[in-house]
């Protein structure tokens, strides 16, 4: 137990856990929305994230990325790797949601079904991804170049952290403001309460499902830009570790609770790098999924508890 | 692209060997069996040595057309997991008189107890963990030096060439790794500074890095494999780290540069293998003839480990057992080195040459022999 490490660098173990948990939050919230709507934890949204890594780190070839573009080429490429990486999660999830569930749901077939086609279609991305471009780690140019923005005493935080965990809240609270402010967010709001009065009321409520598949599917994009751009190398297995720790992340926070999967996220990255730290880094899931049963245990619902739709409805 | 099409290649001609070998005229040759990772993550440090064996077998059909060899390939993977039904199915078979393999040290170590009992010798061309040789199993051999000799050559070249004080270890928590750490942490002594063990498919590394800045490393050793190393060795670079990045023959895979980029440039690893030009006789040539690359990581081995085998199906031996008694008392120069097993199945010590090799883009150039002075 290396406890001088932890506490002599406890502001940057914690920095750099943030950092970590802000992707899982933007992937969480893929996992949350569609929980909050459907009850159903749609598995495939792991392959969902791994096919927006694929499309940044081809879009950044094809486009000729090199190491440490000029400001201006960094920012093309960070647009084209957001519109691409947004565009392939968006389409990839839609499809999904197309092909794994929309059949079943129409034949109202019980949840366990919806859950094998996940896991089967999950299985079929990752391995299909796997044979395309082989089962090695893929590397990626370095499109933003770390550098320390600022230092309080020994912590120090990089520009590329900075920037995962700001864009990780601004997309959340555009989330939040979209779900909670908007007539396309009441509809689901609405569908997620109750289905059945939604389309009665007239709401249609498979254009509602497609729209969060849609939402998930787009921030997961985001996060697999953000990935890119911090972590630099992507494969083809790429999301199952990540959609579990999402996972992981949404349950801590409550899931369907859309602010609960970005602090579920947060938290879940600190605990991870603190524990990798008292110990080693072999150790960081058992210490994740430790403190999971733990909040559990006096929360089942979650930090934040289930509420898409039941808060201000 | 070349490592894909060579994984291609392999995957497709994966029976090609099978079938059509057991109606020889003559009372001569046989079917041995190969397994290893020939598709996978870990590809690329297995085909060279995949490739070297198919070579040998091919030159020897063509000069004994009388006495004609079968070797079939069996994907692992590099995988325990999947090795072990495979090696059930190779000892049930009794048309298959020996294994070339495993490549790697889990798979090996899972499946020798399987051969062993069947009375199946192996051969492998670059499992380098110290225990597979420790346990007394009979079947085992190896046409390459151990980790306890690479571990100590990594341990001589940080402190005579590199002349690293703080050196931070890293290991991956698998056989190959933890074990190879495990004599290099030994013979350093109080220079470590620091160490942390990471587990396989983590893609990201952040407590690891802080803690190679906190321990003010000035060299890194990795024991394990690129696809962890190569994103490991990226982030640390990226995130400011300057310290020397010293890897093992696990690492000499053209992945691993192709995967880390611009961050391995300088890392070294060391390999108990030979320069492809310092391969006896005209092994190198025949290699880029028929492949049209360089052999690779264990190339030189693979095509040994095949001979070992041809050799006594010349010599007229054609039982599991008889084979087993051959390759105990063989005694001949390979390509990659002179081959003598010892009692416990270890190629003699002094005839094992560690290099390390200086990456610098994506290619491996070898820099020394590194000598042990012990």
């Amino acid at each position: 137990m290396n406890f001088d490490e932890l506490f002599g660098h406890l502001g940057q173990h914690t920095v750099d856990g943030l950092a970590k948990g802000s992707i899982y939050a933007l992937v969480a919230l893929g996992y949350t929305l569609v929980y909050g709507v459907l009850k159903l934890i749609n598995f495939a949204h792991s392959e969902v994230f791994m096919v927006g890594t694929f499309a940044v780190v081809g879009t950044w070839t094809l486009l000729g990325a090199t190491n440490n573009p000029g400001i201006g080429m960094m920012l093309v490429f960070l647009a084209a790797g957001l519109v691409a990486g947004a565009l392939a999660s968006g389409a990839t999830a839609v499809a999904v949601e197309r092909i794994a569930y929309k059949r079943l749901r129409s034949m109202n077939a019980p949840p366990l079904a919806f859950l094998i086609t996940a896991i089967g279609l999950s299985l079929v991305l990752s391995e299909a991804f796997g044979v395309w471009r082989g089962r090695l780690v893929v590397g990626m140019p370095t499109i933003v170049p770390q550098k320390v923005v600022f230092s309080i005493g020994n912590t120090s935080v990089s520009n590329t952290q900075l920037l995962t965990i700001i864009a990780a809240i601004l997309m959340m609270i555009g989330l939040d403001v979209f779900i909670n402010r908007t007539r396309y967010g009441r509809g689901v709001r609405a569908v997620a309460q109750n289905p059945d009065t939604a389309a009665l009321m007239g709401v249609n409520k498979d254009r509602v499902i497609m729209l969060i598949f849609l939402l998930g599917g787009l921030l997961a994009g985001a996060a697999a830009l953000l990935y890119a751009v911090r972590y630099g190398n992507t494969r083809f297995n790429v999301g199952f570790v990540l959609g579990l720790k999402a996972f992981t992340a949404a349950v801590l926070g409550g899931i369907g609770n859309l602010r609960g999967a970005l602090v579920g996220g947060l938290v879940l990255g600190v605990i991870e790098v603190w524990a990798a730290t008292l110990t080693s880094s072999n150790w960081e899931d058992v210490a994740a999924f430790v403190v999971l049963v733990l909040v559990l245990l006096f929360r089942p619902t979650g930090l934040l508890g289930e509420s898409l739709g039941r808060a201000r409805a | 692209m070349g490592l894909a099409a060579a994984m291609l290649a392999a995957a497709g001609c994966q029976d090609s060997g099978g079938s059509g070998g057991d109606t020889t005229a003559a009372d001569c040759g046989g079917k041995i069996a190969i397994f290893g990772a020939f598709t996978g993550p870990n590809a690329g440090l297995v085909i060279p040595s995949l490739n070297g064996a198919k070579l040998a077998v091919k030159q020897f059909n063509t000069a004994n057309p009388n006495c004609k060899v079968t070797m079939q390939e069996f994907d692992t993977q590099g995988n325990a997991d999947q090795a072990t039904p495979i090696a059930n199915q190779v000892a049930q078979d009794q048309s298959f008189v020996g294994v070339i393999g495993g490549h790697f040290s889990g798979e090996s170590k899972a499946t020798m107890p399987i051969y062993e009992a069947a009375g199946m010798v192996m051969v492998s061309p670059s499992a380098t963990a110290t225990e597979l040789t420790a346990g007394g199993n009979k079947s085992f051999h190896r046409v390459v030096g151990n980790d306890g000799t690479q571990g100590a050559a990594a341990v001589e070249y940080i402190k005579n060439v590199s002349k690293s004080q703080k050196v931070f270890l890293i290991d991956d928590g698998q056989t190959y790794g933890v074990g190879i750490i495990d004599v290099v942490k030994k013979g350093l002594g109080a220079t470590v500074a620091g160490s942390d063990k990471v587990q396989t498919d983590q893609t990201n590394f952040d407590a690891t890095i802080s803690k190679i800045k906190s321990a003010k490393a000035d060299l890194i050793a990795y024991g394990g494999y690129t696809n962890e190393a190569a994103p490991l060795l990226k982030q640390a670079r990226a995130a400011g780290v300057t310290a020397k990045f010293l890897g093992f023959d696990g690492l000499y895979d053209p992945g691993f540069p192709k995967g880390a980029g611009d961050a391995a440039n300088d890392a070294v690893v060391t390999c108990p293998c030979l320069p492809a030009d310092k391969a006896g006789g005209t092994f190198a040539k025949d290699y880029q003839a028929e492949y049209n690359i360089a052999p690779g990581s264990y190339g030189a081995e693979g095509f040994d480990g095949a001979n070992v085998f041809l050799d006594g199906f010349k010599a007229g031996k054609k039982t599991r057992a008889d084979l087993l008694a051959w390759v105990d008392s063989y005694d001949k120069q390979g390509v990659s080195k002179y081959i003598k097993f010892d009692p416990t199945g270890d190629v003699d010590k002094s005839k094992v040459a560690i290099w390390s090799y200086k990456i610098s883009g994506t290619n491996f150039e070898p820099e020394q022999e590194i000598k042990l002075t012990s």
